[in-house]
């Protein structure tokens, strides 16, 4: 039941309970109650929407920035890691396997903001050993969904 | 000019059609009338056709279709019923199912040889039992029964002249899913009276409730069946136009031979892009079968709230909801909706006389769609009282 709610909204947060009922053959209370329990529980976090930033003319730089980290007594990656995730420009921090032990994801008004930003305040933390700016040029797919237009016209029939 | 053949001359076109050539006249129609997936056909499908074209792979296949395709299918078939047929000589790749249930006929039917056909039915199995010159028997699924057939009125449809008597669920139009019991039965009258089975299984796929019974696999079956199942609606493939039959030896053998002579094979990229559906397109195959599953459930409580009496279909992607109530014929029903209303939906005499009071409205279609559609018919039933 809950992971047929999530799948749903994933898709569409504003799905109605209503509508999730009849979708998986439930009644809009039960569903209402199951949603409120994962909210309570921070299964579900909270609702956002997905804009596609470029065409709502926000002009607006990413950069993943492959962070290298010598974890010491005391202060392990999870410190770290804390520590850059509190600044707001930080978009998305995780700890990843390769090369790099952190990715992190730093948004900013301009290049030189984010860079700035990369040589002032990530590189001269503790721990830190290196740091690799890729600046996003162009975002194709974000979490399931395509920001590229391409229309895909099916030109399907309507009576068949 | 002489005339053409008498039997194609006035043979009636499809009774779909008439509803097509009014809508396509119209705009912003929403329509639940389409017989196929809304899913375009998964991306790894398309891409391994790609790939198939970019490597030239552009030529004549062996009439039989491709070897490593006959092959993928037979063992997908193995492993998914536990039915075994020699991808050499047992299975033969058709341009859809449309023809092999074509070759099927021609190769089974002498002048006169009657088949049993359940109305209200897909709109060719009359014509592919009729063109080849045979006479199409029919039965009628009632309301009743869910729109299944009973297997006692089969058995008095059997003549001396009987040679087949074709199955097929989950049905198109009705969206019924016979149990094991019917289909039992069924296949017990054939063994008694010597029939074959003609068993199109296309949306064995989408079943929502329980398991899909694959007809060759019941008791008896297996020698006097012939399967008929394909791409279109298990992975969005329609306009590809590959499907496959598979059946005793004898009869593929024989179809094979038609098929050599009329078709010579079905498209290589389209056999090519089957092989990647069959080997690794389980997962899409299963998440448009889900969606599918909960907008059925969308639309059939739809109906109910307007009014009309509608069964939750078992299978395919249609309900077939009763619009006796409103005083319309199914017709009438249909034209006024479309009409008035901009909803497209065919009427079940297009599937045989017996569907009259019926309507078949197909789920494959956006949720956004079908409530709309569920709006404005709501409306539209509201509107007649
Ligand atoms: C019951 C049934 N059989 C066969 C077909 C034709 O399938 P294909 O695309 O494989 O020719 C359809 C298509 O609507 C169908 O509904």
């Amino acid at each position: 039941m809950r992971e047929q709610i999530l799948e749903i909204l994933r898709k569409d947060a504003r799905t109605s309970s209503e509508m999730i009922a009849d979708l998986i053959g439930s009644d809009a209370e039960t569903v209402a109650k199951e949603i409120a329990e994962m909210e309570e529980e921070g299964v579900i976090r909270r609702y956002k929407t997905i804009i596609d930033r470029e065409k709502a003319g926000d002009e607006r730089v990413f950069a993943f920035i492959d962070v290298r980290v010598s974890p010491t007594r005391g202060v392990g990656f999870d410190d770290v890691a804390r520590r850059i995730y509190r600044y707001p420009e930080v978009h998305s921090v995780y700890l990843v396997s390769g090369d790099y032990d952190l990715r992190v994801v730093v948004e900013g008004e301009t290049m030189k903001e984010v860079a700035f930003f990369v040589a002032d305040k990530l590189s001269t933390l503790d721990g830190v050993l290196s740091t690799q700016s890729n600046f996003l040029l162009k975002k194709y797919k974000e979490d399931g969904d395509i920001f590229d237009d391409i229309e895909e016209d099916t030109g399907r029939l309507l009576i068949s | 000019m002489k005339p053409i053949s008498q039997t194609v001359e006035h043979y009636p076109p499809s009774g779909i059609r008439k509803f097509f050539d009014i809508v396509s006249q119209m705009d912003d129609v929403v329509s639940l009338g389409v017989g196929e997936p809304d899913f375009v056909t998964p991306w790894r499908i398309r891409e391994a056709a790609i790939n198939s074209l970019e490597r030239g792979r552009t030529s004549y296949t062996s009439n039989w279709g491709l070897l490593e395709l006959r092959r993928v299918i037979s063992r997908y078939l193995e492993g998914y019923s536990g039915l075994c047929y020699n991808p050499e000589n047992s299975v033969l790749i058709t341009v859809g199912v449309s023809e092999g249930m074509d070759l099927t006929m021609r190769t089974l039917l002498n002048p006169g040889d009657e088949v049993i056909i359940t109305e209200p039915c897909y709109v060719s199995y009359k014509a592919c039992v009729e063109l080849a010159g045979g006479k199409a028997v029919t039965v009628e699924a009632k309301k009743e029964r869910d729109f299944v057939v009973d297997p006692k009125d089969i058995e008095a449809a059997v003549t001396d002249k009987t040679k087949a008597v074709l199955v097929s669920y989950p049905s198109n139009p009705t969206g019924a899913v016979a149990d094991k019991k019917t289909l039992r039965e069924i296949v017990d009258i054939a063994v008694k009276h010597d029939l074959y089975i003609v068993s199109d299984e296309i949306y064995d796929r989408l079943v929502y409730d329980g398991e899909h019974v694959s007809v060759p696999t019941l008791p008896g079956a297996f020698e006097r069946t012939v399967l008929l199942n394909g791409f279109s609606k298990a992975y969005a493939m329609t306009g590809w136009r590959i499907g496959y039959a598979a059946g005793p030896t004898e009869v593929i053998k024989n179809m094979m031979k038609i098929h050599q002579y009329t078709m010579l094979c079905a498209p290589i990229n389209a056999q090519n892009a089957a092989i990647e559906a069959i080997v690794n397109g389980a997962k899409d195959r299963e998440d448009m079968r889900r969606e599918y599953g909960r907008r059925r459930r969308v639309i059939v409580k739809g109906f109910r709230e307007a009014g009309l009496d509608c069964f939750m279909p078992g299978g395919a992607f249609y309900a077939f909801p009763n619009v006796e109530s409103t005083g319309l014929t199914s017709e009438e029903f249909c034209e006024k909706l479309l009409f008035e209303h901009k909803v497209a939906a065919v009427p079940g005499t297009a599937f045989g006389a017996c569907g009259e009071g019926n309507i078949r409205c197909s789920y494959a279609t956006s949720i956004e769609d079908i409530v709309t559609a569920i709006d404005r018919i709501k409306a539209f039933v509201a509107g007649l009282k």
